[in-house]
């Protein structure tokens, strides 16, 4: 498990490595995506839900997703901040658009399914507010980078902002545990096991798994411009000094 | 078979299953847009 990191921090290995890596991903996210949307469109209606239950299918994985990718900016950042690494900071700076918008599909599909289910588009309840939360960090770590010239110093900026967010990560997961909220409590990964039926956590688990490949797959396409970026900038630089 | 109407309740499962597959579209086109423009540029400035 830590060869991984240690193999893939040579910026020419990732290089090789995330050219095959990208569009693999790519397409084991869409086998998976497409194998779960056909069972959770096949499986029968909720007997309490109705035909709601489909949008499970689409806003669970985002919820997911926005917490692991939130993960992985925050140890990004960190290998960045502590060992000062050009490709951890490239990538804890890939993630964040992509954690921004599975959080964004959250928190739209979330509300478009407590409309029916709860009479209202939103409301101000533990779960839903730190989710709001942890999207707001996203955009402020998005902001930060983009608001000081110097790369250096505003990875640095953006590293110390992200590790502060990090905090939010068991406020959102525990929340429907620690106050009384209208969101549901945990109903695949919990103590216990699932007490999902087995023909939605099918489904709901392909589509988890086809959301992290898709994920892997842009993520590894974002790292790469970002290196391309930072060599093409690196070689005006050279040629001006020049 | 798969139930494609959605019932009475299409008006909120197809809008979620649309702004899920347009924000797939974005970040899959401004991933490969972002890469494609820079890969290009670092070609032409000798950074490889």
């Amino acid at each position: 498990m830590v060869a991984a990191p240690a193999f893939l921090a040579n910026p020419e290995r990732f290089m090789a490595f995330s050219r095959w890596a990208a569009p693999m991903f790519g397409i084991i996210a869409a086998v998976l995506g497409i194998a779960g949307l056909y069972l959770g469109w096949t499986a029968p209606d909720d007997y309490q839900q109705g035909a709601t239950v489909r949008i499970m299918f689409i806003h669970v994985p985002a919820a997911w997703m926005s917490l692991f990718v939130y993960f992985c900016l925050g140890v990004a950042s960190l290998l960045a901040l502590v060992f000062r690494h050009v490709l951890a900071d490239a990538a804890a700076q890939a993630a964040a658009p992509l954690g921004a918008g599975f959080t964004f599909l959250a928190l739209v599909t979330g509300s478009l399914w407590g409309r029916p289910m709860w009479g209202a588009w939103w409301v101000w309840d533990a779960r839903l507010t730190s989710v709001l939360v942890l999207f707001l960090f996203y955009i402020a770590y998005i902001a930060l980078r983009a608001s000081i010239d110097d790369e250096a110093k505003a990875g640095r900026a953006a590293a110390i902002l992200a590790l502060v967010g990090l905090v939010n990560l068991p406020i959102v997961h525990f929340s429907v545990d620690w106050w009384n909220t209208l969101h549901q409590g945990a109903s695949v990964f919990r103590l216990g096991g699932p007490t999902l039926a087995t023909v939605y956590l099918w489904p709901l688990l392909l589509m988890g798994l086809a959301y992290m490949a898709a994920f892997g797959s842009l993520w590894l396409v974002r790292i790469r411009g970002e290196v391309w970026r930072r060599r093409a900038e690196a070689a005006v630089l050279r040629a001006a000094r020049a | 078979m798969a139930d494609l109407s959605g019932g009475k309740y299409a008006a909120y499962i197809w809008p979620a299953y649309g702004v899920t597959a347009l924000v797939f579209a974005g970040l899959i086109v401004s991933s490969l847009w972002h890469a494609r423009r820079w890969r290009g540029r670092a070609r032409r400035s000798g950074g490889r």
